[in-house]
C-alpha cells in the first residue's frame, strides 16, 4: 500500500514538473523580451508610443530603460565590456564608428534589402551616411539635428541689413556693423561660438566650407596645415581677435537672455533652442530667426542627432528589428516628434507632421540637406576635444596660426598613432 | 604547538583573502595594464593591445596636461589643505572655549556641510558663484570689488573650488580637534594660569604640542583625502576653464572612462599612488624625528 502510494506521488509529481517546464518553454516561444536603451527625455516620451507596438506585435515585450546623456557613453562602453548591452539602443550617430570598430554593432544591410518600411531615400543623404561604415550599414537615423544660424531680425535691421548673411564675408561685414552699435553700458558682439559642450563643433564646420581637409591618409594623419584649412581658421580667429565674437563667458552666463539683451546678434546652434528661445525669453519673440549657414565653397554643416542599432550580441535580432521598423513609420516619426520636438529622420513624417509650416523650422530642412558627417573614427571625440583645448587657447592667448595648427597635428598624430599600427598589422579594417 | 602557531592566520584569514581578491589582485592587473597600451580597440580583442612597458609613464613625463593636472592639485592640496587644517583648529578651539553660548547649534552647523552631498552642495555654490546674480559678487560689490567670474576664470576657477572645498570638509576635521582637545588635561591650563601665562601662551605651548598627534593624524588624512581632488571639478568645472582645474584624478578619469585608455590612466593612477605613499613616508619619517627630539 505504502509503496504503491510513493510510486503514485512521484508519478503524479513528475506529470505536473514536466507539465510546468513544457508550458514555460511554450511560454517562453510565444513571448519575447526586448531591451530597448533611450537617452535623455526621449526615454519618457517612448512609453507613449509602445502601446500601439504592443498592439501589433504581442508577443513582443519591449522593456525602456532611459540614461541621462551625460552618462551615456561612459554605461554603454562599460555594458559592452560586461557583455550586457540592450538588443536596441539609441546611439549618438557620431558614436557609431566608436561601437563598430569594437565589432559591437549588428550590420543591417540584409535586413534594411528585405524591409518594406526602411529604405535609404526616405532619409536626408548627410544623416543616412553617418551609418555607413566601410561598405556596411549600422544605424537607422531615429531624429536628426544640424546646426544654424540664429539671428536677430531687429539688431541686423539697426545695422542696416534686412537679409541674415548669406556669404562669410557678409557674415564678417555685418558682424562689423554691429559691434558698432555697442553703447557703454551694453555692449554688442556680432557673434557667440561657444555652445558650452562642443565648441568644435564651428570651426570644424568652417573648415568644411572651405574644403578644407581635417585628417588625410584614411584618417591616419591630421591635416591642419591643408591651406584651405589655415584659411578657415583664420577666419575663426578674426572674429576673436577683431573682437566681434564674444570671447568672456562672464558676459553670456545665460545664454537666452544674452539673445534677447543683445549682447549678440548671431549663433550657431541646433534646433532644440528654437523652443528653449520661444520659451524661455518669449519677450523677443518675431525679433530672431533661423537661417541656413552662410556660403563660402559650401554650406555644410554637421550631421547631428540619433540613430537606433542594435548590438550584435542581442539574442532577438528580429524582434529588435521590429521596434526599428515601427519606430520608422512615417506617422511614428510624427508622433514621436509632436511628443519631442525632436527633428523626424524621416522626410515624410516632416510633410505629415507640417513642420514647415512653421518658418523658423524651415531652415533646418533646407541645412539638412547639406550636411556632412565628422570623420568616422573611434578617435573623434578626443580629435575634437583636442581641435576644442588648442583652438581656445589659441584665442586667448592670440597665438600665430602657424603654431596652433603645427600643434594641432602633433597631438592630433599622436592620438591617431594606435590606428596606424592597426590598420598596419590588418587588425582593424577601415 | 603547530596548531597554536597556525590559529592567527586562521582568524585574519577572511580578511587576508577579502584583501588579496579585492585590492592586491585588482592592483597587480591595473599595474600591467598600465604597461600596455589597452583602449577601446582592446576592448573586443586582447590582440589589438600592445604591451609597451613603461612607454605609458614616459608619454605621462612628456604631456603637459599631466604636469598642469599635477600642478593643479599640488595647488589644490598646498593651499586648500593647510586652510582647511587652520579653519578646523580654530573652529574646534572656539567651540571648546567655555565663554561659547549654543555650542551644540555650531557645532551641527559646521558638520552639516560634510555630511550633505556634494551634488547638491555643487548646484547651490554654483548659484552663490554666478557672476552677475551670485550672493559673493552681491557682497564683494559693497567692498567695491568688481564682479568675479568664478567658475568661467582660469584665474578665479581654482580659488573657488578650495573654498567650497574648505567649507566642506573643515568640519570633519573640526570634530576629531574637538575630541583631542577634550583629552588635553584641565590641570595644565590651570598651572600655566598660576604662572601667568596668556591666552596666547597657552595656545602655543599647551593646546598645540598636545594637539600633535591629532594634527598629524587630520594633517595626512587631508593630504591623501585632496590629493584625490575629483568630485568638485568634476560636477562644477568639468576640469575648465583652459583645464585650470583639471585635477589628477579627473584626467584618470577622462582617460579611463570617456575615452577607455585604461592602460594610460592606470599609469596615472600608479604615478597618483606612488606620490601619496612617498608624502605619507616622509611625514611618518618627521614625526619620529619630532618625537625623538
Amino acid at each position: 500500500m505504502n509503496k504503491f502510494e510513493l510510486k503514485n506521488f512521484w508519478f503524479y509529481h513528475s506529470v505536473i514538473f514536466g507539465l510546468l517546464i513544457l508550458s514555460c518553454q511554450t511560454h517562453q516561444q510565444l513571448q519575447i523580451e526586448i531591451e530597448f536603451w533611450t537617452m535623455g527625455a526621449e526615454g519618457q516620451h517612448i512609453e507613449k508610443l509602445l502601446p500601439e507596438f504592443k498592439k501589433s506585435h504581442p508577443q513582443i515585450d519591449v522593456k525602456v530603460q532611459s540614461i541621462p546623456w551625460s552618462a551615456a557613453h561612459e554605461k554603454l562602453l562599460t555594458a559592452f565590456a560586461g557583455q550586457s548591452t540592450p538588443d536596441v539602443c539609441q546611439l549618438g550617430n557620431t558614436w557609431i564608428p566608436e561601437f563598430q570598430v569594437v565589432d559591437a554593432l549588428l550590420p543591417l544591410d540584409t535586413l534594411i534589402n528585405k524591409s518594406s518600411v526602411i529604405s535609404s531615400n526616405k532619409y536626408f543623404k548627410g544623416i543616412w551616411d553617418t551609418n555607413i561604415i566601410g561598405e556596411k550599414t549600422y544605424g537607422v537615423p531615429w531624429y536628426v539635428d544640424t546646426r544654424v544660424l540664429f539671428y536677430r531680425t531687429d539688431i541686423l535691421d539697426l545695422a542696416g541689413f534686412s537679409q541674415p548673411p548669406t556669404t562669410w564675408d557678409e557674415w564678417f561685414e555685418i558682424s562689423k556693423k554691429i559691434r558698432l552699435l555697442s553703447t557703454a553700458e551694453q555692449p554688442k558682439y556680432g557673434v557667440f561660438f561657444s555652445t558650452i559642450h562642443d565648441d568644435w563643433a564651428v570651426p570644424v564646420i568652417l573648415i568644411r566650407q572651405n574644403n578644407g581637409i581635417l585628417l588625410k591618409d584614411n584618417n591616419c594623419y591630421a591635416a591642419f596645415d591643408h591651406p584651405a584649412t589655415i584659411e578657415a581658421l583664420e577666419y575663426y580667429l578674426s572674429f576673436f581677435s577683431k573682437d566681434l565674437a564674444v570671447k568672456k563667458m562672464t558676459e553670456v552666463s545665460n545664454l537666452y537672455q544674452a539673445f534677447a539683451d543683445g549682447v549678440f546678434s548671431m549663433l550657431i546652434t541646433g534646433p532644440w533652442n528654437v523652443n528653449e528661445f520661444k520659451k524661455r525669453v518669449p519677450h523677443i519673440n518675431g525679433k530672431w530667426s533661423t537661417a541656413v549657414l552662410p556660403y563660402k565653397k559650401n554650406y555644410t554643416s554637421t550631421a547631428g542627432g540619433s540613430s537606433l542599432i542594435i548590438f550584435n550580441n542581442s539574442k532577438q535580432p528580429e524582434a529588435a528589428w521590429k521596434l526599428i521598423e515601427f519606430l520608422s513609420k512615417d506617422s511614428t516619426q510624427m508622433k514621436f516628434f509632436q511628443l519631442t520636438r525632436d527633428l523626424p529622420a524621416v522626410k515624410a513624417a516632416w510633410e505629415l507632421a507640417k513642420i514647415n509650416n512653421d518658418t523658423l523650422m524651415t531652415a533646418f530642412y533646407q541645412q539638412l540637406e547639406n550636411v556632412e558627417p565628422t570623420p568616422k573614427i573611434a578617435e573623434w571625440e578626443q580629435v575634437a576635444v583636442k581641435i576644442q583645448e588648442h583652438l581656445e587657447r589659441a584665442i586667448y592667448k592670440e597665438l600665430p596660426i602657424e603654431t596652433i595648427v603645427q600643434r594641432l597635428n602633433q597631438d592630433i598624430d599622436k592620438i591617431l598613432e594606435k590606428r596606424r599600427w592597426l590598420l598596419s598589422k590588418d587588425l582593424i579594417s577601415n | 604547538m603547530k596548531t597554536k602557531l597556525f590559529t592567527p592566520y586562521f582568524f585574519i584569514a577572511p580578511a587576508l583573502l577579502t584583501l588579496l581578491i579585492f585590492f592586491f589582485l585588482p592592483v597587480s592587473e591595473a599595474f600591467l595594464m598600465s604597461l600596455t597600451d589597452f583602449d577601446i580597440y582592446s576592448l573586443s580583442s586582447l590582440k589589438r593591445a600592445r604591451f609597451i612597458f613603461l612607454n605609458n609613464y614616459l608619454q605621462l613625463i612628456n604631456d603637459p596636461i599631466f604636469w598642469k593636472a599635477l600642478f593643479n592639485t599640488c595647488y589644490f592640496v598646498l593651499v586648500g589643505g593647510p586652510l582647511t587644517i587652520l579653519m578646523s583648529l580654530f573652529t574646534a578651539i572656539a567651540l571648546n572655549s567655555k565663554l561659547l553660548r549654543f555650542k551644540k547649534f555650531f557645532r551641527l552647523a559646521f558638520f552639516m556641510p560634510v555630511v550633505t552631498s556634494l551634488v547638491a552642495v555643487a548646484v547651490v555654490w554654483r548659484y552663490l558663484y554666478h557672476p552677475r546674480f551670485g550672493v559673493i559678487n552681491y557682497f564683494l560689490s559693497f567692498l567695491g570689488i568688481d564682479s568675479i567670474d568664478w567658475l568661467g576664470d582660469p584665474k578665479w576657477a581654482m580659488p573657488a573650488l578650495i573654498i567650497l572645498a574648505v567649507w566642506k570638509n573643515f568640519g570633519y576635521h573640526m570634530m576629531i580637534f574637538l575630541a583631542g582637545l577634550q583629552t588635553i588635561p584641565d590641570y595644565l591650563y590651570e598651572a600655566a594660569r598660576i604662572d601667568g601665562a596668556g591666552w596666547w601662551r597657552q595656545l602655543t605651548n599647551i593646546t598645540i604640542p598636545q594637539l600633535a598627534p591629532t594634527t598629524f593624524f587630520v594633517t595626512i588624512m587631508t593630504i591623501i583625502g585632496y590629493f584625490q581632488f575629483f568630485a568638485e571639478p568634476y560636477i562644477m568645472t568639468q576640469g575648465g576653464p583652459l583645464n585650470s582645474t583639471l585635477s589628477i584624478v579627473l584626467y584618470l578619469y577622462q582617460h579611463g572612462f570617456r575615452w577607455w585608455r585604461m592602460g594610460y590612466a592606470s599609469s596615472i593612477a600608479f604615478i597618483l599612488f606612488f606620490i601619496v605613499c612617498f608624502l605619507a613616508m616622509l611625514q611618518m619619517l618627521v614625526r619620529k624625528k619630532l618625537e625623538q627630539s
